[in-house]
């Protein structure tokens, strides 16, 4: 049995006798482990990297050590804010080092055990090596793993927090991804107030423009915002331009012209939060956005066939109304627990 | 244990005294009970080693990666050098005549030039026998490509997987050929192969037949060595012949031939180098040891 388990247990024995309160560290959890209700199974499951609370310290620390990136000013956290759903609120494009921008919008980092691919082309397959990807773009975290290893491998408290989890031996890419992947994979959002309505909990109450709202995404959003995660994990052209030609999006990968200006679906949850919005942050705020699905869709070879109507019009017929219903349903997406967990936050 | 392995102990003296004494009476009790036996056919159940060697050839010619300016030509006429060339040899399996196979578990290696360790690969408990062939992967199968973070030859740090369009560098053979225009600097070679996913997957599986007349007999007591040759001129050579003058179909980027990249290009040179008739790999000899 853990020890901390066991203390756990002298714990509640001991408060059982009756014996007054004495100061003790909380017990210490791993946010973001459960298994919400209302979503689909796990595909970072559990037990591939167990979770417990010294890795995902572990984890934690080095997602918001800006050590990570090659001039030490930029760390995970500088683009993925806990408050903003951890995207980067109010930034079209995140800085790199030396200033640098990048190209796409800083995407949101939730409930990423259940994404079958991640970044905004699906070029990262898992968790794990995903974040080798910002690691080493030279417009963003500009730094090589050799290198990066070597300076944990230098920190002496590094080596100490490594070693009593991973035993003795050097931090290795092995050992650093495992323990980064403990900390985002326990972003899971899934208490928001539209959370509590579909569970039947208390606090579960939209009032009637947002149940209006619910009726209209479930209608004409959900092919593509789908499942309680809010994304079918997919790649679509929603029609924001009729040519790629500075980011062809999921056809930078695959090299087939059919995937030409496909981006991944992001999920709507704390979507109020992660302002500007779409791959290269255009716009600026949520009705801005819903706007764009109802006349601003663009034609193109590509463009989802969802947003084609019979009769050859483009995007969803929304009246102003109905849109204003849509943004009002949208706020009950946001998780303010998710927002404010004292675990997620940079570490003082 | 096994009978062919006593039997080379009883009438190969030099080879018993290598053979620790404990281990040698383990294998006489064994061949005891083995003895006893009426069935003249029972299938040996040991293992041994086989040590797999690697030569990195430039036609006849042993590569260098020392040499300067034009080393070596390629089928085409063109001159070039060699900087760099590392891949990886993955999922080895051993292959008997009657059609049964060995695979090595969890067998992944990279094979770098530069490094003479890795050149050499160690296999221990294969099953004894007689095999007429070896099978590779040359690369990583597609499975190991998503498995996250990894360890040894596949730890991502080995500087052979890519992170925008993740998966690993199956190889790479980077070096210099003459400028196009006299005066001007060398033009750099860059051939980085890899991609896992359809239509551009890079992953092939060579069988490499045994040399004519020979097998790869594994016993108990002795450790065969597998000579394997990669003839780097295949990679150029092949279906699709690559001539680093005329440069249709790859990027130009200054004056590199950049391969890099999943696409058609890493195809054609995989493609090349895999080429079941007369591919970069073969075994060139066996010692019996």
């Amino acid at each position: 049995m853990p020890f901390s388990r066991c203390l756990f247990l002298l714990l509640v024995l001991l408060a059982g006798c009756g014996l007054p309160d004495v100061a003790v560290a909380p017990v210490q959890t791993v946010p973001g482990t459960g298994q919400p209700r209302n979503f689909p199974a796990m595909r970072y499951a559990l037990a591939g990297n167990p979770p417990d609370a010294a890795t995902f310290a572990l984890g934690r620390r080095l997602f918001y050590d800006p050590r990570l990136s090659s001039d030490s000013t930029v760390s995970c956290g500088s683009c993925h804010q806990q408050f903003a759903a951890f995207a980067q609120a109010g930034h079209r494009f995140s800085h790199g080092v030396a200033g640098r921008l990048g190209s796409r919008n800083a995407p949101a980092l939730q409930n990423l055990r259940w994404k079958q691919s991640l970044l905004w082309d699906g070029g990262a397959s898992n968790l794990e090596t995903m974040p080798l990807a910002p690691l080493t773009n030279p417009d963003e975290m500009d730094e090589t793993l050799p290198h990066l290893l070597a300076k944990l491998n230098r920190d002496a408290e590094y080596r100490r927090q490594f070693a009593a989890i991973y035993g003795p031996g050097a931090i290795d890419s092995y050992r650093f991804l495992r323990a980064l992947a403990q900390f985002t994979a326990s972003f899971t959002s899934a208490n928001a107030r539209y959370d509590h309505y579909v569970r039947g909990e208390a606090g579960g109450v939209l009032d009637a423009a947002e149940l209006r709202g619910l009726a209209l995404v479930r209608q004409h959003c959900q092919p593509c915002h789908a499942t309680d995660l809010f994304s079918d994990d997919s790649f679509r052209n929603n029609g924001l331009d009729r040519r790629f030609p500075r980011d062809s999006g999921r056809a930078h990968i695959t090299r087939d012209g059919r995937d030409a200006g496909r981006f991944a679906v992001p999920s709507l949850r704390n979507v109020a939060l992660t302002a500007p919005y779409m791959h290269d942050g255009r716009f600026a705020t949520l009705p801005l956005a819903v706007a764009h699905y109802a006349g601003g869709v663009q034609p193109s070879l590509t463009l989802d066939p969802a947003l084609r109507r019979p009769d050859g019009t483009l995007g969803i017929a929304l009246s102003a109304q109905e849109q204003a219903d849509i943004v009002a349903f949208l706020s009950t997406l946001t998780d303010a627990d998710f927002g404010r967990d004292p675990r997620l936050a940079e570490p003082r | 244990m096994k009978r062919a392995g006593l039997r080379t102990q009883l009438f190969n003296p030099m080879q018993s005294l290598k053979v620790s004494s404990l281990v040698l009476s383990a294998a006489l009790v064994a061949a005891l009970f083995t003895g006893c036996k009426k069935d003249k056919d029972a299938t040996p159940t040991g293992a041994g080693t086989v040590d797999i060697e690697f030569e990195h050839t430039v036609g006849d010619v042993d590569l260098d990666l020392t040499k300067s300016k034009a080393a070596y030509k390629t089928a085409a006429g063109d001159s070039f050098r060699v900087t760099r060339f590392i891949y990886y040899v993955s999922n080895v399996q051993f292959n008997k005549a009657d059609g049964s196979s060995y695979k090595v578990p969890n067998s992944y290696f990279l094979v770098n030039e530069a490094n003479a360790i890795t050149k050499h690969l160690a296999l221990a408990d294969i099953p004894t026998g007689n095999y007429n062939s070896l099978t590779f992967t040359i690369g990583v199968d597609s499975a190991r490509n998503v498995s996250g973070a990894q360890t040894g030859a596949l730890d991502a740090s080995n500087g052979m997987f890519w992170s925008w369009n993740d998966g690993y560098i199956f190889m790479k053979l980077d070096g210099k050929t003459p400028p196009l225009t006299a005066g001007a600097p060398e033009g750099g070679l860059v051939f980085h192969i890899g991609g896992f996913r359809k239509p551009y997957s890079t992953i092939r599986t060579v069988t490499l037949p045994m040399p004519s007349g020979v097998l790869l007999s594994v016993l108990s007591d002795h450790s065969p060595e597998l000579h394997l040759k990669a003839d780097i001129l295949k990679v150029f050579n092949g279906p699709n012949p690559i001539s680093f003058t005329n440069r249709t179909g790859y990027t130009r980027v200054i004056d590199t031939m950049n391969g890099a990249n999943p696409g058609p290009n890493s195809v054609a040179v995989a493609n090349n180098y895999a080429n079941p008739a007369a591919g970069m790999f073969s075994i060139e000899h066996v010692h019996a040891n």
